[in-house]
């Protein structure tokens, strides 16, 4: 009960948004890295991807929580954001942000973008239910082959970036949101969300980039 | 200098509002942005008609009154300034300034560019008692305090309560009045003993205001006329965060009191 009053407030719900956001941020990382074995050849990034499903309990359980932080994550932001929307029904006729950047005020549009890329990825990608000529088990031929249609990189591409621009503001956003702020301090997370953002984008895409310009095949 | 002036008037709570033109000659560099709109009200009243309604009253940046959002910023185009404390010399001649109430809907507009602001008062109210011993004052030295602390406290402490982070919110949100009202207690020692009841009791109270929440903007530091810090707010997150363990619910006759208190 007490968990439920306390989700009732806004305050709660970022306070979920923020765990469930670190919680994907640290997988998108992990899954990034992972990916980029795609340079050391098919071998590697095949045995990469078995190794993943050694353990079916395991990857289970990664799976669930996965899947329950984007669950949380979704629905507090779709509440949070109706209520910002109901709380200044009315824009100012001018309109002069002084902080307030293009990130920070895109998070849900560039996280409904996402969560719909996230489902066509796992069509794609996972479930090969939306990709011409998938091949279970062979990971590498299911992204070269999968990359080599231009639409489909772009998209990828383009889900990417909107990724970077989520976490640019996400992974500053939520020291504050979990209280964590010091003079000593306060300055680098401006600069870890940088870099955590300009990672992540700069790995993915560089696969199907590479990709397209024959790079890997 | 001259000035093209587009003010929101409405006449009350329920009418429609719209932006009304005025000119106005002759307006000196020395005027503070209220006392231009005086200058202005009175032509309006030579001409008999209805002087534009504004909240004002110390007219030396304390009370928090004088709310209005001038070409999109609250309290005007100067940080850290309040816009009785705002003056003609930051606008040039030929300048063309729109004016506005605040807009949330947790303060809903009375008249003109005046809002009513009670729902600060109710949070303050939900904040209930610090727990001191009235009667002749405590020796000063009896509780030491800090100097850090001390003075943290007193940079929360000089909220003067005027909504303009509520009117800067793209959300509409509260985040830095309350974080300002529940640190400088929380950070003082006598502030310890509520401290978790306060802070959810004052989260909970801004909830029903329908204040918005925080994405992290800080549109609000930037037109708050005190220079409070977004700091604070990472504080109330905090200590809302662990009142979920530190506080108990009673059960029984004094936890009526105490909750009679919570607002
Ligand atoms: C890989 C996927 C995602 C990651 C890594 C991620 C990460 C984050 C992080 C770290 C935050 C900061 C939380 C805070 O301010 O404390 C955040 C905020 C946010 N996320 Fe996501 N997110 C993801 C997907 C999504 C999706 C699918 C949505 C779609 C609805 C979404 C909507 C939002 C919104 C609206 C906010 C800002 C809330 C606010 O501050 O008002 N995110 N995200
Ligand atoms: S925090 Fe600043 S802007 Fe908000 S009410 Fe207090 S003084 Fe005004
Ligand atoms: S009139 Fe008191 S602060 Fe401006």
């Amino acid at each position: 009960m007490k968990v439920l009053s306390f989700y009732s407030t806004t305050v709660g719900k970022k306070l979920v948004m923020a765990i469930t956001g670190l919680i994907l941020a640290v997988f998108v990382l992990g899954h990034m890295a992972g990916n980029l074995q795609i340079y050391q050849g098919p071998e590697k990034l095949n045995h990469y991807a078995e190794l993943l499903r050694v353990s079916m309990p395991l990857l289970w359980t990664v799976r669930i929580v996965l899947l329950l932080s984007v669950l949380l994550h979704i629905v507090a932001a779709v509440q949070v954001t109706l209520q910002n929307w109901r709380s200044r029904p009315k824009k100012y006729a001018v309109s002069a942000y002084q902080e307030a950047d293009i990130a920070s005020r895109t998070m849900i549009w560039g996280g409904l973008v996402v969560a719909a890329f996230v489902v066509y990825h796992l069509l794609h990608l996972t479930l090969g239910t939306a990709h011409g000529s998938f091949k279970p088990g062979d990971v590498y031929h299911n992204v070269v082959a999968g990359f080599q249609v231009p639409l489909v990189s772009l998209f990828y591409i383009v889900a990417n970036v909107l990724l970077a621009l989520h976490l640019y503001h996400g992974m500053w956003s939520w020291f504050q949101t979990l209280g964590f702020s010091h003079p000593k301090y306060n300055r680098a997370r401006r600069v870890f969300a940088t870099v955590y953002a300009v990672v992540i984008a700069v790995g993915n895409i560089s696969i199907p980039v590479s990709v397209l310009a024959g790079w890997v095949k | 200098m001259k000035l093209t002036l587009h003010i929101w008037r409405q006449k009350g709570p329920q009418e429609p509002g719209r932006f009304v033109k005025y000119e106005l000659d002759k307006v000196n560099e020395h005027m503070s942005f209220l006392e231009m709109l005086d200058v202005l009200n009175q032509e309006l009243i030579a001409r008999g008609e209805e002087p534009v309604a504004f909240d004002h009253d110390c007219r030396e940046g304390i009370c928090g009154a004088c709310s209005m959002v001038i070409n999109g910023i609250a309290h005007g185009p100067q940080r850290a300034t309040t816009t009785c404390q705002l003056h003609m010399r930051h606008f040039k001649d030929g300048d063309v300034i729109y004016i506005e109430p605040w807009r949330a809907k947790a303060f809903p507009i009375v008249k003109d560019l005046i809002v009513d602001r009670s729902a600060f008062d109710r949070i303050i109210a939900a904040g209930g008692f610090i727990s001191v011993r009235t009667g002749s004052a405590p020796e000063a030295n009896s509780i030491p305090v800090p100097k850090d602390v001390a003075e943290l406290a007193m940079d929360a402490a000089e909220c003067i309560g005027c909504g303009a982070c509520v009117a800067a919110c793209p959300n509409g949100a509260a985040m830095l009045f309350v974080a300002a009202k529940v640190s400088h207690l929380n950070l003082l020692p006598q502030g310890q003993p509520e401290r978790f009841i306060r802070v959810k009791a004052m989260v909970e109270a801004m909830e029903r205001e329908q204040f918005g929440s925080c994405s992290n903007h800080r549109e609000c530091e930037a037109a708050c006329p005190k220079g409070i810090s977004v700091s604070f707010i990472a504080r109330m997150n905090r200590d809302y965060r662990k009142a979920l363990w530190k506080t108990v619910e009673h059960q029984g006759g004094k936890a009526e009191g105490i909750s009679q208190f919570r607002g």
